[in-house]
Parts: C-alpha cells; structure tokens; sequence
C-alpha cells in the first residue's frame, strides 16, 4: 500500500497519522472501516501544500515580496516587481482597489492604472501619474508608496477617509513602461519613450511634450534626437494617448497631478504660453498650502509657480492639457532633490519624499473636495 | 543691461556645506555674460562673508590613501543607478563636482543650467611628482534642453595646491547608448 507513517503507532490508546498515496485510500479506508477503526482527514491533499510551499520558496529566493506588508518600500524595484506589487494590492483589498488597463505601450507593455474606489458610479475623480519620464526613479518609488499609504490611511485618516466618501483616486505608477525597462537595462538616464521616429536614428518622443496644447511651438523640439521631441504629431505616443482617451471618456476628473523629478517645484498651467491661467490666484494660493504641508515634514523646500515663470517655456505638456480640458486643478510636481544626486536619488530618500509629498497631495485634494465642480 | 557688452547680474547667495548642512557663509557676487559673443565664459566676481571650514585633514587622509595604492584608482557609476556612492569613492565623487564646476562655469550662457548627474568613468594616470590626476568622463545633465553631455576632463589635485582642470572636451552623446 506504500503507507507512509508520520506518527508510527506506539501503543494501544495512541494515535497514529498515515499520509496515504491516492491509488491505496480506497483499500485502506475499507480495511479500517472493515475492523471499526475511526479515522479522519487531516490533509485532503499534501501535493497542494507542497505545490505552495515550492512557490513560496521560490518567491523569496529570488526576493519577491508574498504581501505588499512585506515589500521594500525603500529600494528601487523592476517593471516586473512593480506590476507583481499592483495585483498583490488588488488581492489584498479588492473591495477597495482594482486595476486597469488603459492601452499598451509601443513595445505592447500594458498600461495599468489603480483605481482606488469605495463605490458609486463615476465619481468625481483624481488622477496621480508617477514615471511619465523614465529616468525620474523616485516618482515611480513614491508611487508604490502612495498606493500602499492609500490602502493603509483610507479608514483611519480623515481627511483621506473623507476624499474617498466622495471621489475616486486613479493612478499610474509606471507611466512610461518601456522607458522604465531601457533605463533598468540599456540607459539610466533615458527619458523619452522608446517609439521609432521615421528617417531617423534617434528613437523616442518626449511625452511631455507630446499633448494637444500649443503643440508645434516653442518650448520643445523637432528634432527625433533630442530630449524634448514633441513627436510627429499630438497624442502620437500611445502613453500620451490612452490617458487622453481615459480623461476624456471618464469625464468627471476634477484634479490631476502628473509627478516628475528632480527640482523641488510645484508648477500649474501654463508652459506654453506666458498668458496666465484664468484660475492663476486660486491655483497660486492652494500652491502654497500644498507646499507649506510639504515642507512641515523634513523642512524640506520647494518653489512654485506657474511652469513658464518657474522653470521655462514648455509646449505640449500634460498640465496645460488637462487644465484646457476644465480640469482646473492640474499641478506638476518636481520631486528631491535640486542636483547633489539629481536623477540618481539615494534609496533611502524614497520614502522620506514619498511621505512629504503625499501631505501636499492630500491638500491638493481635500481643496479639489471642497470645491467640487 | 550694459549696453555693447552684456548683461550683469548682482547676486546675494548662501553657500551651504554640503557635508554639513549647517555650516552656511554668506557671499555676494557679479557675474557678467558677454553679449553676443557665446564662447566666452560669464565674468565672475565674488565676496566671501566668512571663511569655508578647513579641510586639512580630510584631504591629507584622501592624498595618503590615493598616494598608497599600488595599482592605479579606476571606477564607474558613481554613483550608481539606486544613487549610492561607495564611502572611499566620496572624495573622487567631490573631486569631480569641483571640477566639473569648472566645466560648468566655461560653458554657461543666460540659457543654461548644468548638473553634474554621474560620473560615467574615472582612471587615475600615474604621475612621477606629487600631483594626483584623474581622468574622468562625466555626464552633465543641461535642465534646458534636459540633454545629458558625456564630458571629458582631466583634473590634477594636491591638498596645497587645489584643484584644476588641465583639459576638457565635450563628447559625442552616442557614446552612451
């Protein structure tokens, strides 16, 4: 029968426990049966627990986290890990998030969104976008915070509790898919996307300078070679276009925040042109809340202003966009630090700036709750 | 606006040290960018309001440590992609933002504004005096045009004598791909 005994008998009155190959469980249960001898299951199916005890070991072996409680949260992950954590998320709270996908990049990665929702039917929404340029590796990082902060805060922060009552809270972690990988693999300091561009050598568009708002002026170029290429033409890079078809389909997203780094602003509309924003004094004023939350944490410093005054003339940016399309309250931020390490952030930032930059994000959106329009 | 010659800006500027955050100095100073002609460096005039700490010390202990390797210095990545700098690389990674400051002063206009983002590569050349040399290959990030230029220099360094930048040369950007 090939009984294998993990608790050999040892007297009368003693248990005895008996893992049992599946052709010999018939035959032994009749015999027990046949001389009343009681028995029960303790394991309907060894083979599975063993299949999950190889995944586990497997997992942590090559270093993937088994919950998002686990995950490191201070060091920088891969495209692959980041998407593993998105639907560890979703499993671990499906009653609140759920995930996306908006398009595929050029290189057909998929393009996730995390929806943050506690029910209703279109709400009034803000959207966060972390990753637009792929070398910017602090905002990618201090997206995977935010999203677990959501889930950890949605109950017992006020404020966070109250904006999820009333609004959904949509976002991209890895905006740039395939700039993201490039950069893990080939460049650290790629930027762009990774599209060919027709008669030319240089591949890439600059997605932020790809949007439908003063496209084909000055403040970005048209040269394929160069780090602010506009693209041929707007929305040409499918990153740029399926956040367009999910603002414009979506149609209820009264706040959006697009996060670059490295610099330390908070920017709102314009780039493109020097014309002030219609809403310029109230964006200015909610600016210097935002930023005074910012720095309370670590002192921490950053200016902000309109983009064309702050830093320079920009054309076909996501901000000017968003905010032409009625979403008044569209911001930018410029995440640490201001050029010691640039691009290249020490891990150990990462959450120090993920949590500094969630409080000016919550006053953007507590501001954006208490003025819904 | 001076006219026929340029533009001149007066400046009122903290200087922090960045390996103690505390210890500030006050400084002004003029820089002037010459009209028209882009090739020549901005004229920089500057007042120090104090004295920068005294680095003795650490610049002997960096000279003796260097001067004692039996096989030339060479590295990369510094520092690397998750922005960590290996503790005995410190004083090479200084040594480049000093020198590429350098750099970063020759090739400034009233459009520019320079970075250094990383240094790509770094070898010591052997030297028969008492001079240390290296020979870098930096990435400078332009916040501008947002382009990153692979710049070559050549920097000689002796705690007495400081730095300087003996030669540089822009290099071509499809070096990094």
């Amino acid at each position: 029968l090939q009984l294998d005994f993990w608790l050999a008998p040892r007297g009368l009155g003693h248990p005895v426990d008996i893992r049992v190959p599946f052709p010999s469980l018939q035959p032994l249960k009749a015999h027990l049966e046949a001389n009343g001898v009681s028995y029960s299951i303790m394991i309907e199916d060894v083979q599975a627990l063993v299949d999950d005890e190889q995944l586990e070991m497997l997992r942590s072996r090559r270093g993937m986290p088994l919950s998002t409680d686990t995950f490191n949260y201070a060091s920088y992950h891969s495209l692959d890990e980041i998407y593993a954590f998105m639907d560890l998320l979703v499993a671990e709270n499906p009653n609140l998030v759920s995930k996306i996908e908006i398009g595929r990049s050029t290189e057909n990665r998929p393009l996730y969104v995390l929806k943050f929702s506690k029910g209703g039917t279109n709400r009034p929404a803000v959207w966060i976008d972390t990753g637009i340029h792929s070398r910017e590796w602090v905002t990618q990082a201090s997206g995977v915070w935010f999203a677990k902060k959501i889930v950890l805060d949605h109950e017992k922060d006020e404020g966070l509790a109250s904006i999820l009552d009333k609004m959904d809270i949509f976002l991209e972690i890895v905006t740039n898919p395939d700039g993201f990988a490039f950069t893990q693999t080939k460049n650290r300091m790629w930027r762009k996307t990774r599209s060919k561009n027709s008669g030319s050598i240089c591949v890439g568009v600059d997605p932020n300078r790809n949007w439908d708002a003063g496209f084909g002026g000055s403040g970005a170029s048209g040269n394929p070679c160069s780090e602010t290429y506009r693209g041929p033409y707007a929305n040409s890079e499918p990153e740029v276009k399926s956040i367009v078809d999910f603002v414009k389909n979506h149609g209820n997203i009264k706040a959006f925040v697009s996060i670059h780094s490295y610099s330390q602003l908070l920017l709102y509309p314009f780039g493109y042109t020097s014309t002030p924003a219609p809403d310029e004094k109230e964006l200015h004023e909610l600016s210097e809340k935002a930023v005074a939350a910012l720095s309370s944490l670590y002192g921490t410093k950053y200016k902000y202003g309109s983009i064309i005054t702050t830093i320079y003339k920009a054309s076909g940016g996501t901000i000017d966009w968003t905010y032409e399309q009625g979403i008044k309250y569209s911001f930018t931020f410029e995440l640490r630090d201001t050029g010691r390490y640039g691009f290249l952030l020490p891990a150990k930032q990462i959450i120090p700036t993920a949590e500094e930059t969630w409080l000016a994000l919550k006053v953007i959106m507590l501001h954006a709750l208490d003025n819904l329009y | 606006d001076i006219e026929g010659v340029g533009r001149k800006y007066h400046l009122e500027l903290v200087l922090e040290d960045v390996l103690d955050r505390d210890s500030t100095v006050n400084c002004t100073a003029e820089v002037l960018y010459h009209l028209g002609n882009r090739t020549i460096a901005p004229d920089v005039q500057f007042t120090l309001e104090g004295e920068l700490k005294n680095t003795d010390e650490a610049d002997n202990i960096f000279y003796s440590r260097i001067k004692s390797l039996e096989k030339e210095l060479v590295a990369e990545d510094i520092p690397d992609s998750q922005g960590n700098v290996p503790p005995e690389m410190e004083p090479i990674h200084l040594l480049a933002w000093v020198a590429s400051g350098y750099v970063i002063w020759q090739n400034s206009t009233e459009n520019t504004k320079f970075q250094l983002a990383q240094i790509k590569h770094v070898k010591q050349v052997k030297r028969s005096d008492e001079y240390l040399e290296f020979d870098y290959l930096v990435l400078l990030h332009e916040m501008v045009s947002q382009e990153i230029i692979p710049w070559q220099m050549r920097v000689l360094w002796h705690p007495q004598h400081g730095v300087q930048v003996t030669r540089d040369s822009r290099q071509p950007k499809l070096l990094l791909e």
